[in-house]
């Protein structure tokens, strides 16, 4: 029988009796990152990195929860459980799972690339890799980070000599505190929208380095706005909030941002391709990585993914779960970042 | 080539008209200051204002390029084109970084590299553009394999482009457009001279450029969509208007200067060589003359015609089956032959009349009619040559009670045009009384319609299920075994945001997929509004409809309430003539 298998209410591992990432409220909950369709309300009790744990109690509220650190081994009724760096978010975890010399992995959301923000994915070897395959497709293979914050900064440089705001649309928790760790301050002043002003806070605390920001309430200048870059989730675009701001340009930093129809759709002035997830190439690295013999792949090009792996010989099919509702998994979806 | 993708880039970039339009001036003003630019310029020109060389790369050798060069299955290539929509985007994302080689300018790209490649066999092509394209650097890619796909839309008219050459030449735009009448023009190959003659200062006698050959600036009509009641208030009474049909065909320019004529079609295109039927009406027209007119099948009954006679008009299905055609066989030319209806005269005696009023170009476009036909008449000759006729009413409700025949007659409405009124150049207007062209059209004819299959769109609408195929029941409610019968495609009026939604509908109520294509349980109506409805014998639903387009999604109506194949052939034209 297989060690994890889904159910409907999330992938269940029967013989240790807990789920990872459940979409629905069970008794156990094994949560790799606190991205909102991986961790969800309803359940007694949840286990997730240390670093999880704050960003979890900002979302669900006073839920129980346990922490485990990286490498930091678990058992239950004979099965090993920990949690391992999947450098897709602070505290993202991959985990795996151990019994009786079969090892079970699942990564959860990760990427390959270090962004120097978070710890960075480290590969474990396993019999069974369940991966995500959000950007399970060739035509998606980032640049490196460098490039595109260099490409970041050039479109805020340009809009600071326009005299005009510069409104980067990121998602709240990830990658906003990505590009404010990244990106050059002394370009210009940051302001943050109220959704991502406490996730930073959180990563303050972790003890990431993010240079100072502001609410947009806080700026007593108003004229500084016009030399800013503000950090705004995607879920404000054409809203009121943007009104403020007067002559703008605007821009996503997203994954999908790497096919032209996405932006122009969404009739932005640029989009960034900047992805949490991992690309094609990341994919197949980290497949390759773990040596596992079957994959399982979840949310996201599936289809093509493990077709490809099939015809390499590997032992690949779709799980069907509730991931990628939210964050970056729908070019369509309104919340995407 | 990379001062042309840099200007590409910053044109798909750019939201707004004005963005477009300084990225263009600031890429021709460097252009005019460095004249060993000037052969690329004048190739950037010709692009942005919709030119498009012959194809020389078949898609089949670009598709052979990504999946040889991104060394993926071919399956995968055509699930990631499914997922871009865009052949050319595609070959820029799968293709492995190459070493850049040295910097080629557009013009030595498109002359000595691109189009000698027709010439060369199939091997030999890929050859060449495989090294090509490894040489290129990665940032001019997208430019470059968006003009050898002949998908250069970066969202600027050539309005646009005549304004923007305007400026940067110091012109009026009125004799920029004059300028590049032509210019475009399929298979040309502009060089660093058609450049220079666009920037130049004015050539005093440049106006007249009568000799040339060339068409004047076509006038553009402007919809009219305001209520009946608004007409007389906003258009005075009906005696101020010149009132015509609105045909269905191909507008054109003929042209007879010396010897010479020319036919050109609204898209500024030559196309005298496609209808040798009006080379007998040219020969019988004196020197010095322009007609603006329609192109259009008739098939002249036998007997006496009056000149504005319409017997033998037929439908624009005849019409489409002249198109695109290189070689007019005789066969053709007897079946479906083409004539001119006539509706405005801007030049006589090699003399420009657009700045004189409709109506006395209307009187001298009937006497040099009348008089060409009487004196080929004289000869026992018939010429293609027809008179737009006039139509008239005492109100604007009795013109609308006409406007309503239109439908029958295979017609798209009328014509408005002010008495008094000069012809204009493009689509600006002035005054709505006296310097418009209006074009009143008929609402088009709609039906509800069930979403039953979708397709991922391209452009600005790739990556979404934005195609749809739509159909009708087979009968009515309650009929047994009934079923939706597909009879349409569309993919315009959604929103975007609509659009997404929709999507999103699909994606959750797929039954089948089948490629790019996904079959839906059919839960969603629609409102589908087109402009023309004719019999088919190659649709399942035995009709074809022109310009489908969605009007509205009735989320209000359930699919069981849906319109029927008896609803739809209801709208079918009664007469012959289409």
């Amino acid at each position: 029988m297989d060690l994890i298998a889904p159910t409907d209410r999330g992938l269940y591992c029967e013989a240790g009796d807990f789920h990872i990432d459940p979409w629905r409220p069970v008794s156990r909950a094994v949560i790799t990152h606190a991205h909102s369709d991986h961790a969800r309300f309803g359940s007694d009790l949840y286990l997730c990195h240390p670093l999880t744990a704050p960003i979890l109690r900002r979302r669900l509220g006073d839920v129980a929860i346990e922490t485990a650190d990286y490498g930091e081994v678990l058992t239950r009724n004979g099965v090993e459980i920990s949690l391992h760096p999947a450098g897709h978010v602070l505290g993202s975890a991959q985990v795996r799972v151990a019994r009786n010399g079969e090892v079970w992995v699942a990564s959860g959301d990760f990427k390959l690339e270090a962004d120097g923000v978070v710890a960075p994915f480290e590969p474990q070897r396993c019999n069974v890799f369940i991966t995500e395959s959000t950007f399970g497709l060739p035509i998606y293979r980032w640049r490196p980070q460098a490039e595109t914050m260099a490409a970041i900064e050039s479109w805020w440089r340009e809009n600071v000599a326009a005299g005009r705001a510069s409104v980067l649309f990121a998602y709240a928790l990830g990658k906003a505190q990505r590009l404010l760790a990244r990106l050059d301050p002394s370009i210009g002043p940051i302001v943050c929208h109220g959704a991502i002003e406490p996730v930073n806070a959180i990563y303050r605390d972790a003890g990431i380095i993010i240079p100072p920001t502001r609410l947009v309430t806080e700026v007593a200048d108003k004229s500084e706005l016009r030399q800013a870059l503000i950090v705004a989730p995607p879920s404000a675009a054409a809203s009121p909030w943007l009104n403020r701001f007067g002559d703008y340009s605007d821009a996503l930093a997203s994954g999908w941002m790497q096919v032209r129809g996405n932006r122009r759709r969404r009739g932005l002035d640029r989009g960034f391709p900047l992805s949490d997830h991992a690309d094609w190439s990341g994919l197949l690295a980290a497949v390759e990585a773990t040596g596992a013999e079957r994959i399982l792949a979840t949310h996201g090009f599936t289809g093509p993914l493990t077709r490809y792996f099939r015809e390499k010989g590997l032992d690949a099919r779709a799980l069907q779960t509730a991931y990628g509702e939210e964050d970056e998994a729908a070019p369509g979806a309104e919340s995407a970042a | 080539m990379k001062a042309f993708s840099d200007l590409y880039r910053r044109l798909d970039s750019a939201t707004s008209t004005r963005a477009k339009l300084t990225a263009m001036v600031e890429a021709f003003a460097a252009a005019k200051a460095d004249p060993t630019q000037w052969a690329s310029a004048a190739w950037m020109v010709y692009f942005l204002s919709g030119g498009k060389p012959r194809q020389t790369v078949p898609t089949r050798i670009l598709w052979r390029l990504a999946v040889e060069g991104s060394k993926l299955p071919e399956w995968l290539c055509a699930e990631c084109y499914g997922n871009v929509g865009d052949l050319a985007e595609t070959l820029t994302l799968l293709l492995p970084e190459g070493v850049a080689g040295e910097a080629v300018s557009l013009d030595v790209w498109m002359r000595e590299r691109l189009l000698p490649l027709p010439s060369l066999d199939e091997e030999e092509r890929y050859a060449r553009l495989e090294v090509w394209v490894a040489a290129l650097p990665q940032d001019q890619r997208l430019a470059f394999f968006k003009l050898i796909t002949s998908e250069l839309r970066v969202g600027v008219s050539r309005l646009q482009v005549v304004k923007a050459l305007a400026e940067v030449a110091g012109i009026e735009e009125s004799r920029m457009a004059q300028r590049m009448i032509g210019y475009s023009q399929a298979r040309r190959t502009p060089t660093a001279d058609d450049f220079a003659a666009l920037i130049v200062d004015v050539d005093p006698i440049e106006g007249a450029a009568l000799d040339a050959g060339r068409p004047y600036p076509f006038y553009l009509a402007q919809s009219w969509k305001r209520p009946l009641e608004t007409m007389a208030e906003t258009l005075g009474p009906p005696q101020n208007w010149i009132v015509e049909w609105k045909f269905d065909g191909i507008r054109a320019q003929l042209l007879k200067r010396g010897k010479n004529w020319r036919l050109w079609s609204r898209g500024e295109e030559l196309i005298s060589d496609a209808y040798p039927d009006l080379e007998p009406l040219a020969n019988a027209l004196p020197s010095g003359v322009a007609l603006d007119g329609e192109l259009i099948v008739l098939i002249p009954p036998p007997g006496e015609i009056r000149p504005d006679s319409l017997d033998g008009l037929a439908p624009f299905a005849s019409l489409q089956q002249r198109l695109g055609r290189k070689a007019i066989s005789d066969k053709t030319l007897r079946e479906l032959p083409v004539a001119l209806i006539a509706y405005d005269l801007l030049e006589l005696d090699g003399r420009d009349l657009r700045g004189e009023p409709q109506r006395e170009r209307r009187a001298k476009l009937e006497g040099l009619a009348n008089a060409t036909l009487e004196r080929a008449a004289g000869r026992g000759e018939r010429l293609p040559l027809r008179l737009s006729p006039l139509v008239s009413a005492e109100t604007w409700e009795g013109l609308a009670d006409v406007r309503e025949q239109a439908r029958a007659l295979g017609r798209e409405g009328l014509m408005l045009k002010a008495r008094e009124g000069a012809y204009g150049v493009g689509r600006r207007k002035g005054d709505d009384r006296t310097d418009v062209w209006w074009k009143w059209k008929l609402d088009p004819m709609s039906v509800d319609a069930v979403l039953i299959y979708a397709q991922r769109g391209s452009g600005r609408r790739s990556g979404v299920y934005s195609d749809y195929t739509f159909a009708v029941w087979s009968a009515g409610e309650g009929a047994p075994n009934r079923e939706l019968v597909p009879f349409a495609k569309a993919y315009s009026g959604l929103s975007d945001a609509e659009m997404r939604e929709m999507d999103a509908i699909i994606r959750r109520t797929t039954v089948e997929t089948f490629g790019p294509v996904r079959s839906v349980t059919p839960t969603q109506v629609i409102e589908l509004g087109f402009e023309g409805i004719a019999p088919s014998k190659r649709h399942k639903s035995g009709v074809a409809v022109r310009f489908p387009r969605m009007l509205r999604w009735r989320r209000d109506k359930p699919v069981t309430e849906a319109d029927t194949i008896a609803g739809l052939r209801a709208l079918l034209p009664a007469g012959g003539e289409g």
